[in-house]
């Protein structure tokens, strides 16, 4: 398990990128109230999740609009072709921890870490 | 409606083909491409793919289990439209004959006024084949000129720079992008070059290419010669109507189009960087150069061509595009004009990440953010939901 931020620096509706693990992760609380985190990294090109567009449970990458479901990893429609990869959550405390998975990430072509 | 013909393979082709089907056509669909390749993302042309990060596969459009259930003629050019039997003539003296006819040839790189028969080391940049020519003669040490400082010139200056080429830009306009963001926000970008240690050479046009069969040189207008290995002219791109001259098809500043992307002739529809469609928010045509232009418009192009033209347009989002150079991510969205204000409301141009408001009358009309995706992003969205006429 690898604490994230603090539960109340996460308001409904905002993203926290964790990027202290690579691939770096981006973890939503939706507006509902729901925690969900997911790789940050836009399966299609290289551009964070974290700043993209939150809506119910679904996540459109800020560059070109695909929008993922934050519960299945899945992308409605191209140009992502590949799910991008869950994590688990976990609140203890007041701190929000992520669980990451085993599986592979779906990472894009050609990505590194940026310059910023 | 039993057949369409898709001429252009590209992003807008695609797009049209999978919005066709999606709406429920299922007669017989033709996509004729004059690329030999099948469709493929061009953005990371002039980035990822030139750098050579990527590889070709890498920028296939189609999904590996996709199946539009198409006939593709691809490696053939369009030479003409017969309007009466909606018939597209190929260049290989074939045709082909459909009742609905959708145009997205896209557009054709300018190469330079009275250009000279074709000196080995210049290229303009829009196919892949241009790319793979253009990646063979970045070599490290080499000196690349770029002609022109719009999105093109600009990240081909910047992958050059990573591949260790001498990088000069020269462009005519008193700021690189003037015409697109206005004179300070293009002086704010032009600022990224120069922290590269690129030069960046503006208000002054070019005169001529140098050289006998390889060029040499670029000869400019107030009398300096820029020495060069190799040249990228990227002056923008006319729309790739040539083909529907005299077939009754409307053709201003490519294929005019009401807000549905209907032409002139019943059973066409354009879309695309050939396609300029009335806006209504503008009260003019408009051709849009987007890659989102391209996704977004064939949704509406597709349920126009299958209606018979009675499907009622929906309001277009406002045009928005990126640009990555130098590892900052550019972003724009919207419509600017002369005499619109800008601020910068967040981070500062000093620092090199900052988001600007273009406003008119108060009222804000467009947004640029560098390195500001996530406050982009919400202007973006708020931009999409009010008028920018």
């Amino acid at each position: 398990m690898i604490p994230a931020c603090a539960l109340a620096a996460l308001p409904r509706g905002e993203a926290f990128r964790l990027d202290t693990v690579e691939p770096p992760i981006a973890v939503f609380h939706t507006d509902d109230g729901d925690l969900y985190a997911v790789d940050d990294t836009c399966t299609h090109q290289d551009a964070s999740l974290a700043d993209g567009w939150l809506e119910g449970c679904e996540v459109e990458c800020p560059l070109h609009a695909s929008r993922f479901d934050l519960r299945t990893g899945q992308v409605d429609a191209p140009p992502a072709k590949l799910p991008v990869r869950t994590h688990g959550v976990v609140v203890e405390d007041g701190t929000v921890y992520v669980v990451p998975s085993d599986l592979p990430p779906n990472l894009p072509p050609g990505a590194r870490a940026r310059t910023v | 409606m039993r057949s369409v013909a898709i001429v252009g393979a590209s992003l807008a082709g695609l797009y049209t083909a999978r919005a066709l089907r999606d709406q429920g056509f299922d007669g017989t669909l033709t996509i004729i491409g004059s690329e030999r390749h099948r469709p493929y993302d061009r953005p990371p042309l002039s980035k990822e793919f030139l750098a050579g990060r990527i590889t070709e596969a890498d920028l296939a459009l189609e999904t590996e289990d996709e199946d539009l259930g198409a006939e593709w003629r691809l490696g053939v050019r369009a030479s003409g439209l017969d309007r009466h039997d909606r018939r597209v003539l190929l260049a290989d003296g074939t045709s082909i004959t459909a009742d609905g006819v959708v145009v997205a040839t896209g557009a054709t790189a300018r190469s330079l006024p009275g250009d000279s028969p074709s000196l080995r080391g210049v290229h303009t940049l829009r196919s892949l084949d241009d790319a793979l020519a253009l990646r063979a003669d970045l070599v490290t040490g080499r000196r690349l000129v770029v002609i022109g400082a719009g999105f093109i010139g600009a990240e081909v200056a910047s992958t050059a720079r990573e591949l260790g080429l001498g990088v000069t830009i020269v462009e005519t306009a008193p700021a690189p992008l003037a015409r697109a963001l206005g004179g300070e926000m293009g002086t704010a970008l032009g600022a990224l070059h120069e922290d590269r240690g690129v030069l960046l050479i503006c208000g002054v046009a070019v005169q001529g290419l140098t050289g006998d069969d390889r060029v040499d040189g670029v000869l400019l207008a107030d009398g300096r010669r820029l020495d060069a290995d190799v040249v990228l002219v990227g002056i923008g791109a006319r729309p790739e109507t040539g083909w529907l001259e005299g077939s009754g098809v409307d053709l201003g500043d490519g294929v005019l189009c009401d807000s549905g992307g209907g032409t002139s002739v019943p059973g066409v529809v354009a879309v695309g960087d050939c396609a300029s469609w009335f806006d209504p928010g503008l009260g003019h045509h408009h051709r849009v150069e987007h890659w989102t232009g391209a996704v977004h418009r064939p949704t509406v192009a597709a349920a126009t061509l299958l209606s018979g033209g009675t499907a009622p347009a929906p309001p277009q989002a406002p045009p928005y595009l990126w640009s990555d150079q130098y590892g900052r991510r550019i972003q724009f969205a919207g419509h600017t004009r002369p005499g619109d204000s800008v601020t910068v409301e967040e981070g500062d141009v000093a620092s090199r990440s900052f988001l600007a408001v273009y406003r008119r009358e108060d009222r804000p009309v467009a947004v640029l953010g560098v390195d500001q995706v996530r406050q982009f992003t919400r202007w973006r969205r708020r931009l999409g939901t009010v008028s920018t006429g």
